[in-house]
């Protein structure tokens, strides 16, 4: 049964929505409708004239060799966050779930890093792991590492990484530990009596009962590490050295805004787009119908 | 194969709550023995403890000759059911079975014998594909069950495990428990808060109260000569009438008996007789008739005494001051607001100290 409000006139539930579908249609309807038509246009170098040109921006990019990196390495950044947040996270959250003194005080201090903005957890990372400025970068020169993310990709990508990772540990932590209190009590302990020893009742216990939300963090994760990350990458590579540090969003920006070539950037988001709503109809397909285990 | 005994265990958690105060309990091998009291008195903390689930402060715990005090659950030799179950949501029924038998590295064939064995005495045999949430309560309940029973441990212990079943299953589930049970001849601990599940399935009947023993024995001794106020009160349904022996209308008539001392009274509803004699020693008591209720074979008079009487010490399941409960045959039927006379023969009577702590007669 839903419930229904009953208005005396037509007109008044339609006023009260109208903001709100104002703002989805001015600030995210447009925009992409906009990107839409952009993509299949071509503007010369000057911006003199700007001609239809159907798909030839996507077939452009197709042919690129530096957009199949760029879809790669974010591929390959996607699953690096995804797993070691999730599995850093899921280890904190373990921890947490046990009967300790001042849980309280530690769960408190594990969400805050989720309250920092992204582009200020790049300055963080980069006081700590900056060549020449970093705390850090000294004692891994002192143990004898190379450290130079500035000149170094391979290095330059770890350190992206670190940091996209680190910032999503606290939301990962906050939904495991809610998993895992979830979780009956007696189920586990009927888990010990019938001689599961700790980590075997965590494998194929607790584990398989958390798989909802591991899944539902996965993809959440993969949605952040795809789209959110804009900013870490922005304070700390900009994409660099190189293209080492470029996803396909900060190429979005580059090939735009720096770049100039909107029909291009245009025809990218457009892909992202529909990347998204891919990643979002997944979820939401098997949030609703919840994972069987 | 194996006696549970429990010397001076006492429970108290960190905050300073004491839970346990000193608990002395032997179950021989074999025996069935349910621990009983209200809610909060410490009877799942002490089953728990039992268990190796909540860790023991104080005394000894001894298993079939060990003592088990610091050893971890799984190496105690013991199944526990659980009041909700606790089944794996995600394994089969087969795999809730041949859980802990695969944790303890038995060999895959050996496991199916013991499963299917478990099953077919359970009646589960046609489920064993099924996942627990497929299945009904009473069903759940049997899977509990053959959890505990195909690892033919020492010990059985079980938490509630019929209250989350319907009135009409929990007798059936009752009656089940206690063949299986006396089939199997494993030795048994048992918490409930219902007195007649404790009542029907005891060997040994522990009631329990305020983190301490109140009385232990064979459940028809227990009710035939409860040791305190508390276990008379608790045990027999509807309970025990209690009655200060202070107003005039009862001390005279317990008056030259052996009973003077006696600060309470306890007489059984079905104790009671319609009668106008009094019989030597024994108590009348003038009622008015204020609430009848016919079950049938018999029926339940709620009569009001000419005094207000004093309150006797405050126990769950007491009546108000001044009511009495007669039991008497389901075809009489006193009118209500009728005037009665009831007695009870001097044998039937409990006489307790003032504090009801203590039984007077023997």
């Amino acid at each position: 049964m839903q419930k229904q409000a009953i208005f005396q006139s037509k007109l008044l539930p339609y006023a009260l929505v109208a903001p709100q579908l104002a703002i989805v249609l001015i600030f995210f309807y447009w925009p992409a409708l906009q990107a839409m038509i952009q993509s299949f246009l071509l503007q010369d170098a000057f911006g003199l004239s700007t001609s239809f040109v159907w798909f030839e921006n996507y077939i452009e990019l197709f042919r690129e060799r530096a957009y199949f990196e760029a879809i790669l390495r974010t591929f390959f950044f996607s699953f690096a966050i995804a797993v070691s947040s999730l599995s850093f996270a899921l280890l904190l959250a373990v921890m947490a779930d046990k009967p300790l003194r001042g849980s309280m005080l530690y769960r408190t201090l594990l969400i805050w890093p989720y309250a920092v903005a992204p582009p200020v957890v790049g300055v963080l990372w980069i006081f700590m792991l900056h060549p020449s400025l970093g705390v850090l970068s000294r004692y891994l020169r002192a143990a004898g590492i190379d450290w130079n993310p500035l000149l170094d990709g391979d290095q330059a990508a770890a350190l992206i990484i670190l940091a996209a990772a680190w910032k999503q540990i606290s939301y990962n932590f906050l939904f495991f530990l809610a998993g895992l209190q979830s979780i009956p009590r007696s189920v586990i302990e009927a888990a010990a009596i019938d001689g599961a020893r700790p980590m075997r009742r965590f494998w194929t216990v607790i584990f398989p009962l958390l798989s909802p939300t591991i899944f539902f963090l996965l993809v959440v994760n993969i949605v952040y590490a795809f789209f959110d990350t804009f900013g870490i990458i922005d304070t700390m590579t900009r994409g660099g050295p190189g293209k080492s540090t470029e996803t396909l969003v900060y190429k979005v920006y580059t090939d735009g805004l720096l770049g100039g070539n909107l029909g291009s950037s245009a025809a990218q988001s457009v892909i992202l787009m529909i990347m998204v709503i891919v990643l979002t109809g997944i979820q939401f397909r098997f949030v609703e119908r919840k994972v069987t285990y | 194969m194996a006696n549970v005994t429990l010397r001076s265990v006492r429970k108290t958690y960190p905050g300073g709550f004491e839970a346990i105060k000193g608990v002395d309990v032997d179950v021989g091998d074999g025996q069935f023995c349910v621990l009983v009291g209200p809610s909060g008195c410490g009877k799942s903390t002490l089953l728990r403890m039992v268990a190796g689930l909540e860790t023991v402060t104080g005394g000894e715990i001894d298993i079939g000759g060990r003592i088990v005090n610091g050893v971890e659950p799984a190496d105690r030799d013991i199944a526990m059911v659980f009041q909700n179950y606790a089944l794996y949501p995600h394994m089969s029924v087969y795999n809730n079975m041949a859980y802990g038998l695969r944790n303890r590295g038995m060999a895959e064939a050996e496991i199916r014998t013991r499963v299917d064995e478990a099953a077919r005495i359970l009646e589960l045999t046609s489920m064993l594909e099924r996942k627990p949430r497929q299945l009904s309560g009473g069903q759940r309940q049997r899977v509990a069950m053959g959890r505990a029973i195909v690892r033919q441990p020492k010990v059985f212990l079980f938490d509630e495990p019929l209250s989350n079943l319907d009135a009409k299953l929990r007798i059936a589930m009752r009656v089940e428990i206690r063949k299986l049970q006396r089939r199997l001849n494993t030795t048994s601990i048992y918490v409930t808060h219902d007195q007649l599940e404790a009542m029907t399935l005891a060997d040994i009947l522990v009631v329990m109260n305020g983190g301490q023993v109140e009385q232990v024995g064979n459940p028809l001794d227990i009710y035939e000569k409860p040791a305190t106020t508390f276990v008379a009160s608790f045990i027999g349904a509807p309970p025990m009438n209690l009655m200060s022996t202070r107003p005039e209308e009862i001390r005279s008539q317990l008056a030259g008996s052996n009973a003077a001392d006696a600060g309470i009274v306890g007489i059984r509803p079905e104790d009671f007789v319609i009668t106008d004699e009094t019989p030597a020693g024994g108590v009348a008591l003038p009622l008015t008739v204020e609430a009848i209720e016919r079950v049938g074979a018999e029926t339940f008079v709620y009569g009001s005494r000419e005094q207000e009487d004093q309150r006797v010490a405050a126990t769950p399941g007491e009546l108000p001051p001044g009511e009495v409960i007669v039991r008497i045959p389901g075809t009489q039927a006193p009118a209500i607001g009728a005037r009665i006379r009831v007695a009870a023969v001097r044998a039937k009577l409990h006489l307790f100290s003032d504090d009801g702590r203590t039984r007077l007669n023997g």
